[in-house]
């Protein structure tokens, strides 16, 4: 004990000296958290650093989990398997996911990023904390199928969790609270704020728009920012975009509310990296984003539920688009992907 | 180990030393304070439970047989009320109570200001700022007691097996924190009558409380396992349960003055 400490100490010492040697400039981007700047263009989030500290041995510590096997009950899925990065996080080419067993799921792997900045969690929003929110995953019997008392189990029979986790913790035994905390380090990290439509509105190099790009954004602020609002796309809603009439195979919203008028209401994505994302909506039916933009226009299903957005003055249903607004609306939709978050290496899994 | 109590000791020290320096310096008297205990006494009607029966141990005033495997819940925001109607409401008060575990069934009180205490009031599951609130530590860590897809604490458990049930078995999970299916209940068992809890620092009073299984199934509402034999999610079960856990489950049955 004494000995471990003495030579943490002298490492420490030794790396101080290093980093003191160096001039400031040759520090790495590896060296910086990601996400522990908040992007000027977003609104204030609701998971704020006082809550949960960013710090690099967290952050750390947090991929490891992340895309550990471990967490699952058998060893074949983590969290890195349904939610992959150059996919932000979502699941490439898959309408679900397979869990445990090869079991299915009900509905579509949703995209990690910018979670710092939302209100709840899941399709339907049942998990209502980023902290608790991987809990849902860990325990559902399709997905990864574990307790949390196990996966604590398993941390603490390994040496270097055990040593890991000690270090950011700085107490013993690893319990659920410090399992949490360490994988809402990484998730809360997700930041995607560098598409170039970003970097368009905050003035920044690289940051130009196409004419068409632009007439594409205007559509958008004319006829889509009511729910996919603000720069992070999304008011944190939940609606019944029109995909069924019933709802029999997912109610969505009244899953968690247990209310009749929240039937097939689901929560409003981002549209950040929409063009990495596909499938799309809730059971991921749509293949492309032409399918999900026809289905605006032509698409939409009456219920009682239905948002009252989707009904014109003239009675139609859905949001008219021309060919040459889809066309205008794709391009711009393609200026919200970061290729800088999606291939960053600082959030990859470390082989 | 040895370090940890070199530490400890260490620590006493520079607090009794920090200590005197105050009692130089600062004129007010240090409130007097003391301890007690409460010891949940795990009951089926008259009889104690005993979980894990291979025949059905217990029975229902319906006529309903059941034996019991899980018991666990949540007390939490002891509160300590005085004649005058001042209160002490325990900080970081939150105790999750499992059957299984002897020592969950003691719940051990500390730094309580000295007095004649004339009631009791606590919560019967975890308020709504804790439900909301991501990850917790201690008692409120979250387990099996937590439910993941909507994230709140599972207040009570109680799950067993009956013949009068059409899968053999019972399972209430009951939770909730939001309205209309909010299950937390504040309750204030009474006092036998003339007692008061009396801490001072030289005695540690012990409240025994009985805590009544059956009660669960007899309260407002009569719970049948042939139709009434699960409750998974908060809703309109759930509270049924919680209005049956909050009328009269918990009582105080008598308290040791020590």
């Amino acid at each position: 004990m004494k000995r471990t400490h003495i030579v943490l100490l002298a490492t420490g010492l030794a790396a101080l000296l290093v980093a003191g040697c160096q001039p400031e400039a040759e520090v790495t981007p590896e060296a910086v958290i990601p996400g522990s700047v908040l992007p000027a263009n977003f609104p204030a989030p609701v998971y704020g650093f006082d809550q949960n500290p960013p710090t690099q041995l967290g952050f750390e510590l947090g991929r490891t989990l992340f895309y550990d096997p471990r967490l699952s009950r058998d060893g074949t899925i983590s969290c890195g398997s349904c939610h992959q990065q150059s996919a932000a996080f979502s699941h490439d080419g898959h309408t679900v996911s397979h869990g445990i067993d090869g079991l299915l799921g009900t509905r579509n792997s949703p995209a990690l990023h910018n979670l710092r900045w939302q209100k709840s969690f899941l399709w339907d929003g049942g998990a209502n904390h980023i902290e608790t929110m991987p809990a849902a995953p860990i325990t559902n019997p399709v997905e990864m199928g574990e307790t949390l008392e196990n996966v604590v189990r398993k941390l603490n029979a390994d040496a270097t969790y055990q040593q890991r986790f000690a270090q950011v913790f700085g107490s013993q035994p690893i319990d659920s609270y410090q399992l949490l905390k360490a994988l809402a380090q990484f998730t809360a990290a997700l930041t995607s704020s560098n598409s170039r439509y970003d970097h368009y509105v905050r003035h920044e190099s690289g940051g130009t728009l196409s004419a068409q790009e632009l007439r594409g954004e205007a559509i958008v602020a004319q006829k889509c920012v009511a729910c996919h609002a603000t720069d992070l796309f999304t008011d944190n809603s939940f609606r019944n975009n029109g995909l069924n009439q019933a709802f029999p195979a997912d109610s969505g919203r009244a899953h968690i509310t247990q209310r009749a008028t929240d039937r097939g209401k689901f929560k409003v994505p981002t549209l950040h990296n929409i063009a990495r994302t596909a499938p799309y909506m809730h059971d991921g039916r749509f293949q492309t984003l032409e399918q999900v933009l026809d289905h605006y226009d032509h698409g939409v299903m009456a219920s009682p539920t239905l948002d009252p957005l989707l009904r014109q003055p003239d009675g139609r249903l859905g949001i008219p688009l021309n060919a040459q607004q889809k066309t205008d609306l794709l391009a711009f939709l393609h200026t919200l992907t970061d290729e800088q978050f999606l291939t960053d290496k600082r959030l990859a899994e470390r082989r | 180990m040895r370090i940890s109590s070199l530490f400890l000791a260490l620590a006493v020290v520079a607090v009794s030393l920090t200590g005197c320096e105050n009692k130089n310096t600062d004129p007010d008297p240090v409130a007097q304070v003391g301890e007690m205990d409460i010891e949940l006494d795990h009951v089926v009607g008259t009889s104690s439970l005993v979980r894990d029966a291979a025949t059905p141990n217990y029975t229902t005033p319906s006529g309903d047989q059941f034996s019991v495997s899980v018991f666990r819940y949540y007390i939490s925001n002891i509160k300590l009320k005085k004649a005058d109607g001042t209160e002490y409401a325990q900080p970081e008060s939150y105790y999750l109570i499992d059957d299984t575990k002897a020592a969950s069934k003691r719940l051990a009180l500390k730094n309580i200001p000295v007095g004649d205490y004339t009631g009791l009031t606590f919560t019967i599951g975890v308020d709504s700022a804790r439900n909301m609130s991501g990850a917790q530590q201690g008692a409120l860590a979250q387990s099996d007691m937590f439910w993941t897809w909507d994230s709140g604490y599972v207040f009570m458990k109680l799950e067993g097996r009956s013949p009068q049930a059409n899968a053999g078995g019972f399972s209430y999970h009951i939770g909730g924190f939001k309205k209309p299916n909010i299950a937390m209940r504040t309750v204030s068992p009474a006092l036998p009558t003339g007692v008061k809890i009396l801490v001072r620092p030289d005695h540690t009073p012990e409240v025994h409380m009985k805590v009544d299984v059956m009660k669960l199934l007899t309260g407002p509402t009569t719970v049948r396992f042939a139709t009434f034999a699960t409750a998974h999610m908060p809703g309109a079960a759930a509270v049924q349960l919680a209005n049956n856990y909050a009328a009269g489950m918990f009582s105080i049955d008598h308290i040791h003055a020590n």
